[in-house]
């Protein structure tokens, strides 16, 4: 088989598949129970650390 | 011993470019060869002088230098890339103001590469930039990653402005849209680039916060992907080492797509992704509460650097790209409306409780409306690249009028919000110089960008009529010349507004600079805050 229909057969099989649960997993990942705590922390992000870096005492985890 | 590797590496740059001199085989390689040796030259006197001396970046401080620097050249870019707009707008409508005495120089032709890149990378990319170090430091609560390479990146960056704006002018360039650089200056920029990607990446690495926020995820996106459309559309063998013409290794429809998958997604990465990220840290700051659903900004991100990347075909409705293609591109960018409106209405609603806020600050006012803006420009796009709308307006001026509202609207308004912001926090001033020039500059840019839009749209749909009109015995009606002629009016009226947009940009520099002489200090922290 040529270059580009492999790859053709390939892209519209198992990479459109792939890329397709990677979008559906990634709204799951989204919607995960506890997700709202942790992303109202992240959202606040940028109103910490305006002046100056964060010392390694004060790097969250 | 690193201050050796550099003198030895622009030695021999400033060599090898004295030799190009003399060689050179056209005007512009000459002129970029001379440039070359001068700024290579330089800085190994520089660098010679500061040999020896041993400089210790300070880590508990953000590099914040070359963000200021940053936002001066952005402001200085805008002016300059408006002013060649408006100027070109006049050439159109007054073909008299393409001067005799100018002809292979300033002309029109030579001129609407140079505002486009103006605005695009040297305004849009130089802002990125400096808007991207500033916030992935804050966000990550870290230093910039490689000391003095960030420095590299920035003047780096505008090296390739000045090669790509002087060998315009001087005729280097390789027809593509907004790819008009010729290889020598793409190869430079490649360099840049992954140097930017490195100072990128490595900061969020050493990020002190354990999630990355989301402006980050835009920024980088903006940064991987530029990389990648780059390299793939300027894949190019030089006619001579000492020349500045190339041979596209592409043909054909081949080249044409590749042009179109770079042209699009330089859209929805460079002038999309980069400038969301600008706007989920700016407008949370200025409105000062979180971006409305955090969420909706994951789902937004994924969802729009999955699609965008499809969606160029639709610049090709009937050509020789097979319709399946072209199909695919207008189905994809169809699909956009919906991350599009998705991201318009986080960043609205990120006012919600806050719309008090329109009322006295100017600056959220122009935020609101870059987003109102990018809104409709993502609304328009998706429906002009259906099939049937697209015959009407392609190649008309309707596109050039889709591409103003997006770029002055929603680039250059969420921009100037993001250089409000920054100049007094950088400078550490209490407030800017005037509120009431803020909002000279608002209504000057909206009423400029109404009367661009409107013109545009009347032209582009009057000329795309009078192109398919044909009468009785199917002859077409119109000549060429007639929808010239018949556009002169609407031509007036786009360069008035393009006029009043570099008006508002001049009262903007302005502005800014009093902020920094004029506006008083913030009182400096004498004692220590408690942290909440």
């Amino acid at each position: 088989m040529e270059t580009y229909s492999l790859l053709r057969e390939f892209a519209d099989s198992w990479m459109l598949l792939f890329l397709f649960a990677f979008f559906v997993g990634v709204i799951v990942w989204v919607f995960r129970p506890g997700a709202s705590k942790d992303y109202k922390d992240t959202a606040d992000i940028p109103f910490r650390h305006d002046d100056k870096p964060a010392t390694d005492k004060e790097a969250r985890t | 011993m690193l201050n050796y590797i550099k003198l030895i590496a622009l030695a021999l740059v400033t060599l090898f470019a004295l030799i190009a001199a003399n060689y050179a085989r056209d005007l512009a390689y000459l002129v970029h060869a001379i440039l070359v040796a001068v700024i290579a030259g330089g800085l190994f006197i520089y660098t010679l002088r500061g040999t020896g001396t041993k400089k210790v970046a300070p880590q508990d401080e953000y590099l914040d230098s070359v963000v200021r620097v940053g936002v001066i050249l952005t402001a200085f870019w805008a002016v300059v890339g408006f002013l060649v707009g408006v100027t070109i707008a006049y050439q159109l409508a007054f073909p008299q103001l393409n001067f005799e005495w100018a002809q292979g120089y300033l002309n029109f032709g030579r001129l609407r590469p140079l505002h486009t890149s103006a605005v695009i990378f040297a305004f849009g990319g130089t802002g990125l930039i400096t808007t991207s170090f500033y916030v992935v430091q804050r966000t990550s609560a870290a230093r910039l990653w490689g000391g003095n390479l960030a420095w590299f990146v920035f003047w780096g960056y505008q090296l390739f402005i000045l090669l790509a704006a002087t060998g315009y002018v001087l005729g280097a360039t390789q027809s593509k849209e907004y790819a008009e650089p010729e290889w020598y200056v793409d190869w430079w920029l490649t360099i840049v680039w992954v140097s930017y990607l490195a100072v990128y990446l490595g900061t969020i690495m050493k990020r002190k916060e354990p999630h990355i926020y989301v402006a980050n995820w835009f920024y980088l996106s903006f940064i991987v992907t530029v990389a990648m459309l780059h390299v793939v559309n300027n894949l190019s063998i030089p006619v001579s080492i000492f020349g500045s013409k190339s041979v596209q290794v592409f043909a054909g429809v081949q080249d044409a797509m590749t042009q179109w998958w770079y042209g699009h997604n330089a859209v929805g990465f460079f002038l999309t992704a980069g400038f969301l990220g600008m706007m989920y840290y700016f407008i949370p700051k200025q409105a000062e509460r979180p971006v409305f659903s955090y969420k909706l900004s994951i789902i937004h991100f994924w969802a729009l650097i999955f699609i965008y990347i499809w969606a160029g075909p639709h610049h090709l409705h009937y050509t020789a790209l097979p319709d399946w293609a072209s199909t695919l591109g207008m189905v994809f960018s169809i699909v956009l409306w919906m991350p599009s409106w998705g991201g318009m209405i986080n960043g609205l609603m990120t006012l919600s409780g806050a719309w008090d806020k329109l009322r006295t600050d100017p600056i959220i006012r122009m935020m609101v409306i870059s987003v109102g803006f990018y809104g409709m420009s993502t609304f328009e796009g998706p429906m002009m690249s259906i099939r049937a709308v697209n015959s009407l307006s392609h190649y008309t001026d309707w596109t050039i009028g889709h591409v103003h509202s997006g770029a002055l609207g929603w680039n250059g308004m969420i921009t100037f919000g993001a250089l409000y912001y920054l100049v007094p926090v950088l400078w550490k001033r209490e407030r800017l110089y005037s509120l009431s020039m803020v909002s000279w500059h608002f209504w000057l840019a909206t009423i400029g960008i109404v009367l661009y839009a409107a013109s545009m749209w009347v032209t582009g749909i009057m000329e795309g009529l009078m192109w398919r009109e044909v009468d009785a015995n199917g002859f077409l009606v119109n000549a060429f010349a007639d929808t010239v002629a018949a556009k002169f009016p609407m031509y007036v009226v786009r360069a008035t507004g393009g006029l009043l947009y570099l008006g508002g940009a001049i009262i903007m520099a302005y502005n800014l600079y009093m902020t920094v002489r004029k506006a008083p200090a913030k009182e400096p922290l004498a004692t220590a805050v408690p942290a909440e």
